[in-house]
C-alpha cells in the first residue's frame, strides 16, 4: 500500500543498519563557544566508518551539565568496542584535551564502559591526580592552562549505525532544503546523530567498485548524471538526490529520527523518498520507512 | 526500626559496639536488649543501659547524653543512625555503609578509619576525625563525612579516600600523613596543616599558616570543585554560586616527603 505525505511518495522499503558500539560524551567549557570548538574538532573527519575509522556528531547543546558549564553532548560510534576505546583515546585526547577550558565527561549509563580517563591520565607524567565524586572518579591531568579534567571510564553499549534516506526532488534547491529541514528536525531527536556534513550525504556509496583497490564507490543508481547510462533507480524528472544517514544508540532512536526526518523533508519539489539497502542479507537491522512513519504520532 | 534512651549518665564509658543497624536487624526487641555492652570493665546488655522500643521505623534512634557511650555504629555496613545528642568517641569507626547523623557533638575517633557510608556531625567533632589509630597505615578510606561545627586535630591524618567537610575550623595537623582523598574546610585550619601529606588535597577559604615544605604554585580554578561543590549543595551545604567559577591558590606539599598533595585557598577573583 502506498503512502504519500504531502504529495511525496515514501517508498516501501527499509534502510539497512548495522549493528555498531556507540557512546555519549559530553563536553563542557568555559562558555559556549570553546564546548562547541571542542565537540566540532571530535566530531571531525568522523563521517563514516569507510575512511575515518569512526563515525561521530554532536548530539545537541547541554544546559545541565556535570560541571554546571556550558556543554555539547557527542555521540562516536565504532565498527567494535575495541575499536572505540581507541577512537576516543585519540578524540578525546588530541580534540578535547588540546582544547581551551575544556573538562570530558561520560554521559552514557551502562554496565559496560571503557576506561578512557584512566588511560589519558599518563600524558599527565605521574603528576596527574585522581578524585572520587559521588562514585565517579575523575582525572585532573595538569596541562599549560591549568588542569584537564576527564572521567575515569565512559559507558558503551550496542548501537545502530547507518540508518538512511534518500531524497529525491526535481532540483538541487529542492532537494538541498529538503535536506536541511529534515536534519533540523533530527536534530531535536535524542540518541541520534548524522554524522556527515550538515548531516547530508551527496556520495552515496555501493559496496565495491570495478577497481580491486576500492571497497566503496559512487551509488551509481541514485546519479542523475548516469539515469541514461546504467541501471537507473532513478525516474524522469528526478533531478538531484541526498541522503541523510543515521547512528543511534539503540533502533528506536534511530527509527524516531528516520520518521522526524523523513516528514520533515516532504515538501513541495520532492518527488520520492527510499532508502538504502544491501537486499536485507548484510545489516542485522530493517529501518522499514513506512512502519517507522506509522508507529508515531498520526501524521 | 528502634529507639534507644540512655537511662543513666554514668562517669565510665560505655561501650556499645552492637549498636548498628546489622546487629540489630530482623531481632525483635528482647533480643536487642541481650546484645552486649560494657560498662567501664563489667559486662552488660544494652537492656541494662538503655530503654528500648520499637517504633516500627527503618532507623535506630538514640536518645540522651550519649557522650561517655562510645562506638555507636562501629563497622556498620547499611542502614541509619540517628542520636540526638552528643555521641561519645570512635562514633561510625571502620563503618562501611550506612549513615550516622548525631545532632550534638562527639567524641575523638569519629568515622576513623571508615571505608564507606556518611556521618553527618550537627555539632563539633573531637580529634582525630576520619583519621587513622596509632600504628595503622590509613585513615579514613571512602565515605563522607560533615561536620557543621568545628573539628579537633588531625583531622584526617593518613587519610587514604574520601571526603571529610568541616564548615567550623579545624585544629592542628589537618590531613597529616595524608596519602588521598579531600578534606574542605570552611573556617580556619590551625598549625601545620598537611605536615607529611603525599597525595591528597586540602581545600580552605582562609589562608593558612603553611610549612615551609609547602611552595606556592598559582593561582587557578580547579575544575573539579565544581563537581565536588554542586555534589555538596545537593546535599543541603550552603556553597555559594561563586565558589565553583572561583579562583584558587594552590600550594604543592609536604616536600619533606613526595610533595604530590595540595593545598587550595580560595582567592576570588586574584589572579
Amino acid at each position: 500500500m502506498g503512502l504519500i505525505i504531502n504529495g511525496v511518495e515514501i517508498e516501501d522499503t527499509f534502510a539497512e543498519a548495522f549493528k555498531m558500539w556507540g557512546t555519549r560524551v559530553i563536553i563542557t567549557a568555559k562558555n559556549r563557544k570553546w564546548a562547541l570548538q571542542a565537540a566540532v574538532t571530535m566530531t571531525g573527519f568522523a563521517t563514516s566508518v569507510i575512511g575515518c575509522k569512526c563515525e561521530a556528531g554532536i548530539e545537541s547543546e547541554l544546559a545541565d551539565t556535570p560541571d554546571g558549564r556550558p556543554g555539547v553532548s557527542v555521540l562516536l560510534f565504532t565498527p567494535s568496542r575495541d575499536d572505540l576505546s581507541k577512537r576516543l583515546i585519540e578524540r578525546i585526547g588530541q580534540c578535547v584535551m588540546t582544547c581551551p577550558t575544556t573538562a570530558c565527561f561520560n554521559g552514557l549509563k551502562s554496565n559496560e564502559q571503557l576506561k578512557i580517563g584512566g588511560q589519558l591520565r599518563y600524558f599527565g607524567d605521574g603528576y596527574q591526580g585522581s578524585k572520587l565524586i559521588g562514585g565517579r572518579r575523575f582525572w585532573r591531568i595538569p596541562v599549560m592552562e591549568g588542569e584537564f579534567l576527564i572521567e575515569d571510564k565512559f559507558g558503551i553499549q550496542s548501537s545502530v549505525g547507518g540508518g538512511n534516506f534518500l531524497i529525491l526532488g526535481n532540483d538541487l534547491d529542492a532537494t538541498l532544503e529538503a535536506s536541511e529541514r529534515a536534519v533540523e528536525a533530527m536534530k531535536k531527536v535524542s540518541g541520534a546523530i548524522m554524522p556527515f556534513p550538515g548531516g547530508i550525504v551527496r556520495s552515496g556509496s555501493k559496496v565495491k567498485s570495478r577497481y580491486k583497490f576500492l571497497i566503496a564507490s559512487t551509488n551509481d543508481a541514485y546519479c542523475p548524471t548516469l539515469r541514461g547510462a546504467v541501471d537507473s533507480a532513478l525516474a524522469e524528472g528526478e533531478n538531484s538526490v541526498l541522503e541523510i544517514v543515521i547512528d543511534g544508540l539503540d533502533e528506536e532512536s534511530v527509527v524516531k529520527s528516520t520518521r522526524a526526518g523523513i516528514r520533515a523533508a516532504c515538501i513541495p519539489g520532492i518527488r520520492r523518498i527510499t532508502a538504502g539497502n544491501y537486499g536485507g542479507n548484510l545489516g542485522q537491522f530493517k529501518i522499514h520507512l513506512h512502519q517507522a512513519l506509522r508507529e508515531g504520532p498520526a501524521l | 526500626m528502634t529507639t534507644l534512651h540512655l537511662k543513666f549518665r554514668s562517669n565510665f564509658p560505655l561501650d556499645t559496639e552492637s549498636i548498628t543497624p546489622d546487629q540489630f536487624k530482623d531481632k525483635p526487641v528482647s533480643e536487642i536488649a541481650r546484645l552486649p555492652a560494657l560498662l567501664g570493665n563489667q559486662a552488660g546488655a544494652l537492656g541494662d543501659f538503655f530503654t528500648i522500643m520499637d517504633d516500627s521505623s527503618p532507623v535506630i534512634t538514640l536518645e540522651g547524653d550519649l557522650g561517655r557511650v562510645k562506638h555507636i555504629g562501629a563497622g556498620m555496613t547499611e542502614g541509619k543512625i540517628v542520636i540526638h545528642g552528643n555521641a561519645g568517641m570512635h562514633l561510625g569507626a571502620g563503618m562501611r555503609g550506612g549513615e550516622i547523623t548525631v545532632h550534638g557533638d562527639t567524641g575523638d575517633w569519629a568515622g576513623a578509619e571508615m571505608t564507606g557510608g556518611k556521618i553527618h556531625i550537627t555539632g563539633n567533632a573531637g580529634h582525630g576525625l576520619g583519621g587513622a589509630y596509632r600504628g595503622s597505615r590509613h585513615g579514613m578510606n571512602r565515605g563522607l563525612i560533615l561536620v557543621e561545627g568545628n573539628a579537633g586535630n588531625e583531622t584526617g591524618a593518613l587519610m587514604r579516600r574520601g571526603l571529610i567537610v568541616v564548615l567550623g575550623n579545624v585544629a592542628d595537623f589537618a590531613g597529616a600523613f595524608m596519602l588521598a582523598g579531600t578534606i574542605l574546610v570552611f573556617g580556619k585550619l590551625g598549625a601545620r596543616t598537611g605536615a607529611g601529606m603525599k597525595y591528597g588535597t586540602i581545600v580552605t577559604f582562609h589562608q593558612p599558616e603553611l610549612l615551609a615544605t609547602f611552595h606556592y604554585d598559582c593561582v587557578y580554578r580547579p575544575g573539579f570543585l565544581s563537581l565536588l561543590f554542586k555534589s555538596l549543595r545537593s546535599q543541603g551545604l550552603p556553597v555559594e554560586a561563586g565558589w565553583a567559577a572561583g579562583s584558587f591558590r594552590r600550594y604543592s606539599g609536604d616536600f619533606n616527603t613526595l610533595g604530590k598533595g595540595e593545598v587550595l585557598v580560595y582567592a576570588q577573583d586574584e589572579r
